[in-house]
């Protein structure tokens, strides 16, 4: 493997995770991401799921690429995922399904998640089976991580508590969920029940957003600020250079 | 009869405000959020999610109950159901052509979209999952679409108005939107318990 395939290789795999995150740069398959966040286990059990369809099909349509005709090409993308959506469906149906009945009809909405249909029209019908595969997996993780991030403040802002073994039982202790006490004790109480709800969801979901966007206004700044204060030198330097012979001598005389 | 009507106003009801399909449900955010400060985009765009819709219930309905199930494929839906939505938002798009060129002209490239829209596979999925008969799903039909419509519409109107005032420069845009979105949710949340 050669130095520039490897570089490639490691791109596609890492993008996906932070700097081109789906969710949360790209700001796509906001859906899912509001509506199964209640819970960590929901959110966690969502991005797995979605990780599998998304590596499926961009294998698969990776592999095809030269295959399908361009005209025909997004009605065999949407065929494609909804097979894998059905077998995922009929999967945690049957292994794991308390996940099924939480997530509901947001399972089946994956076949119309616009980063499976993104990636398949932006990466997979253009790079190699081997690239498309690593791709599915960094976005996966990116999405999971985000779906992750918004599911931890919202239970635990919502419900005071972090449960583990409802929807995943194999966590359960003595066939009883686990719960992680955070802001509420025997005798207090500090969760707040808003956050468990709908408009709690857009509340932060939108609060994460400006975060970013702050950050990412901070960095453009200091970028610009960088950018101008190079110009300026060099604009000096340039002056200087035009006229080598005053400017050095001009304040030495004027201290003496 | 009579008791079955009643059940079918209240279910209109019920989807239209206190299930409302955007800001309870979370369908269709992409487009909400997409869709942006254009009134008039906004309305064509949930005027053809209505049709869509609407037809989308019509049509899967039968499959569902006249050939999924007595063919014993239940499990196919999700396939049959895309399939069915991308022909239909086609064959709309042909006969709103035909007949009203201005309407066409005015819902021009939002039609395609609605393909990949949650709003129109969410209702339909939904509707063979709880198992409601025809009437009860013609009603989660029109009062998605229907609330769909007024929400994208209501939303343009107020990022319309906020676009005039100064927000803090992280704020503009999405994040705004998207806590707008979060307090018209919580006004919503004040009807909970009118339904059925």
């Amino acid at each position: 493997m050669d130095e520039i395939a490897r570089k490639r290789h490691h791109e596609s795999f890492v993008a996906g995770i932070i700097k081109e995150n789906p969710l949360f740069v790209a700001i796509l398959g906001t859906c899912p991401a509001l509506a199964v966040t209640t819970t960590l286990e929901a959110a966690i059990g969502m991005g797995v799921l979605f990780t599998f369809v998304l590596l499926g099909s961009n294998v698969l349509i990776s592999a095809l690429r030269k295959l399908i005709p361009e005209e025909v090409e997004t009605p065999a993308y949407i065929v494609i995922v909804a097979t894998f959506v059905t077998i995922v469906k009929m999967l945690c149906e049957a292994y794991i399904p308390n996940l099924y009945s939480t997530l509901g009809v947001f399972l089946a909405l994956l076949v119309v998640n616009c980063i499976v249909l993104g990636r398949a029209e932006a990466f997979a019908n253009k790079n190699s089976v081997y690239d498309s595969f690593l791709d599915g997996i960094g976005n996966g993780i990116g999405y999971t991580l985000a779906l992750i991030v918004i599911a931890l403040i919202r239970e635990v802002l919502g419900t005071g508590m972090l449960t583990f073994g409802d929807i995943f039982t194999f966590l359960k202790i003595n066939g009883e969920s686990v719960h992680l006490y955070l802001l509420k004790g025997p005798t207090w109480d500090y969760s707040i029940y808003l956050f468990g709800t709908p408009a709690g969801a857009f509340f932060v979901f939108g609060v994460i957003m400006a975060v970013l966007a702050y950050r990412a206004n901070k960095k453009k700044d200091r970028e610009a600020t960088e950018r101008r204060a190079r110009a300026f030198a060099a604009a000096e330097a340039a002056k200087k250079a035009a006229s080598p012979s005053t400017a050095p001598l001009a304040p030495k005389g004027g201290n003496d | 009869m009579y008791a079955y009507f009643v059940s079918f106003l209240l279910s209109i009801v019920t989807y239209l405000l206190i299930d409302n399909v955007v800001l309870t449900r979370f369908y269709g955010i992409c487009s909400f959020v997409g869709v942006g400060n254009k009134v008039k985009s906004a309305f064509s765009m949930g005027l053809a999610v209505v049709f869509v819709i609407v037809f989308a219930t019509l049509i899967c309905f039968p499959i569902y109950y006249y050939v999924l199930v007595p063919a014993g494929l239940p499990f196919m839906d999700t396939v049959v159901y895309i399939l069915v939505i991308a022909c239909l938002v086609q064959v709309v798009g042909f006969f709103i052509k035909k007949y009203s060129p201005a309407l066409y002209k005015s819902l021009g490239i939002y039609l395609p979209l609605i393909t990949t829209n949650c709003a129109v596979l969410g209702v339909v999925t939904e509707n063979s999952n709880s198992g409601f008969d025809f009437g009860i799903s013609m009603a989660n039909a029109l009062g998605t679409s229907i609330g769909y419509l007024l929400m994208i519409v209501i939303f343009a109107c107020i990022r319309m108005r906020l676009d005039s005032y100064s927000a803090p420069r992280a704020m503009k845009g999405v994040p705004l939107a998207l806590i707008t979105a979060g307090l018209m949710a919580m006004a919503l949340m004040g009807l909970t318990g009118l339904g059925v």
